[in-house]
């Protein structure tokens, strides 16, 4: 049976297609401005890529900041839910996870039967998500996607202020006009990420396993800081693109699902 | 007696001369780079207005941000003392002000004499402060001058549901594409900005009659949408953007005042 998720962002969309319990075809694309178009295109990708076409899936859910407005998708199912789920398939002994999307911060903490015990959100403050990044990165005028390289090459990280971003982006610029090298200012940058996302997930506790999910993931230097943050060591997900796991599970969810499975 | 107060902020700095009392000089000039020299600029317009020299000065307090970069003053003394002083100086009846600076908003309470009686200060984000204003208005391509006229042609009622800086951005971008007009979007902002402000107050208690201060209240979309958000009027003093240099010549004519009598007893 072939089922699909797909996750649309506020920055990025992704979708998964499955079969029994295998991934087929997987696609990440930026999220355009309307959350239905990004949803074809995805979809459209991830199909490409199994070599399958709409008519093949039985069953799909849809989740994320888009997900009410898909137009394919025979259900939705949260965020919270969804990332909890794919993390679960990815790092089966997870017991914590970290998602960091492109406007929100998320923690929660599962049972050991991957039920959700509790979590935590904030998409109030644009410090700690993924914007967050994405506006140092644009004032440094590097790619989000080489932050992690780059702190790893910094010899002095410097230390940014503030934690709201407009004033961090302000410490930035001040910092890049006083001719500090960019690799410093980018673990700082970092490191400002990970004490936020540390703040964060105190407030529910960490029970190991650990994981962090989302794009961030990717970003070694926000790792690193958040492990030395929290004294612990972090699941890396090596299965999978960490910024599939809410597609991931979005799918596993529609396996379940087909067929009047429990709703 | 010549005293002066000199109140040097994240975008501006402000100066002012009294002589007994009375304002004999005022200057304000953007703050640049270096806070000495646009501390150094405000006080030269206002020594030039009052027709006198910095020899003439007997005391100078500093305050403001960049209040420990003032070359040629005498002490300094904090923005929310400065504040209350300035406010109850300018309208008696005043005992809540509540004061938008460019990074940052404070509600203080004060007695009749100016005297602190409790604050709240809020300089970590930049929502409610006046840089909210400044990256919208550049996001909307206008001038901050124009804000507050723009803001009076308003005629539809829209409400922003984002409070961090950042996200309102985008949505207030978001309108724009909509096409909403940007009289709404600039109102709708300033609101935003004001619930803020009297989220901050009311958690201080607000008490007797509010005044506005800072050059954020030059701006009468924001004054107006301060005044509605708090459900009473709002005193409009004369100076609001002087408020905290005014608050601190006064604490000079008090140090003066000290030293002087100091000095006839030590003649005594």
């Amino acid at each position: 049976m072939i089922v699909a998720g797909c996750d649309v962002g506020s920055l990025t969309s992704k979708a998964v297609v499955m079969r029994d319990g295998r991934i087929l075809g997987r696609a990440v694309i930026k999220s355009k401005a309307k959350p239905w178009e990004s949803a074809e295109s995805v979809m459209q990708m991830a199909l490409a890529a199994a070599g399958l076409g709409m008519s093949d899936v039985r069953y799909s859910v849809g989740t994320g900041y888009g997900r009410d407005k898909i137009p394919f998708v025979h259900e939705t199912v949260s965020e919270i839910g969804c990332h909890g789920k794919g993390a679960r398939w990815l790092v089966p002994s997870v017991r914590t996870v970290i998602d960091i999307g492109g406007q929100d911060c998320k923690a929660m903490r599962l049972d050991k039967d991957g039920n959700i015990e509790k979590f935590i959100a904030n998409d109030k403050c644009a410090s700690g998500t993924g914007r967050f990044l994405e506006v140092m990165a644009k004032a440094l005028g590097v790619d989000l996607g080489e932050l992690g390289d780059l702190s790893a090459r910094a010899k002095h990280p410097v230390t940014l202020a503030n934690a709201c971003t407009v004033w961090a982006q302000a410490d930035v610029i001040r910092h890049l006009h006083d001719g500090v090298p960019v690799e410093d200012i980018v673990a700082g940058i970092n490191n400002a990420m990970a004490v936020r996302t540390a703040t964060l997930v105190r407030n529910i506790g960490t029970e190991p396993d650990v994981c962090m999910t989302g794009g961030v993931a990717k970003n070694g230097g926000v790792l690193a800081s958040l492990e030395r943050l929290l004294s612990l060591r972090l699941k890396r997900i090596k299965r999978e693109d960490p910024q599939i796991t809410g597609a991931i599970g979005a799918a596993l969810f529609a396996a379940e699902h087909a067929d009047g499975g429990h709703r | 007696m010549i005293v002066a107060g000199c109140d040097v902020g994240s975008l501006t700095a402000k100066a002012v001369l009294m002589n007994d009392g009375t304002i004999i000089g005022s200057g304000i000039t953007r703050t640049g780079p270096v806070p000495e020299a646009s501390a150094n600029a405000a006080m030269q317009l206002a020594l030039d207005q009052a027709g006198v020299t910095i020899d003439a000065i007997a005391h100078c307090v500093g305050t403001g941000y960049g209040r420990r970069r003032i070359t040629f003053g005498d002490t300094v003394e904090s923005e929310i003392a400065c504040h209350a002083r300035g406010a109850v100086w300018q309208v008696a009846s005043v005992r809540t002000v509540i004061d938008i600076g460019g990074q940052d908003a404070k509600a203080i309470r004060l007695d009749e004499r100016g005297n602190v009686v409790q604050y709240q200060y809020n300089d970590k984000c930049a929502a409610g402060t006046g840089r909210f204003l400044e990256v919208i208005a550049d996001a909307l391509g206008i001038e901050l001058d124009a804000l507050g006229p723009l803001s009076e042609q308003a005629t539809e009622h829209l409400t922003l549901s984002n409070q961090c800086v950042v996200f309102a951005e985008t949505e207030i971008l978001s309108l724009v594409n909509e096409g909403k007009e940007t009289a709404d979007i600039v109102r709708a902002m300033h609101q935003a900005v004001a619930r803020r402000a009297v989220a901050m107050a009311r958690s201080i208690g607000v008490a007797g009659d509010v005044a506005m201060t800072g050059g954020v209240a030059k701006n009468s979309g924001m004054f107006e949408a301060l005044r509605e958000a708090l459900g009473m009027p709002l005193v409009q003093v004369p100076h609001p953007q002087l408020n905290g240099a005014i608050g601190a010549a006064l604490v000079a004519a008090d140090a003066a005042g000290r030293s002087a009598g100091e000095s006839v007893a030590a003649h005594a």
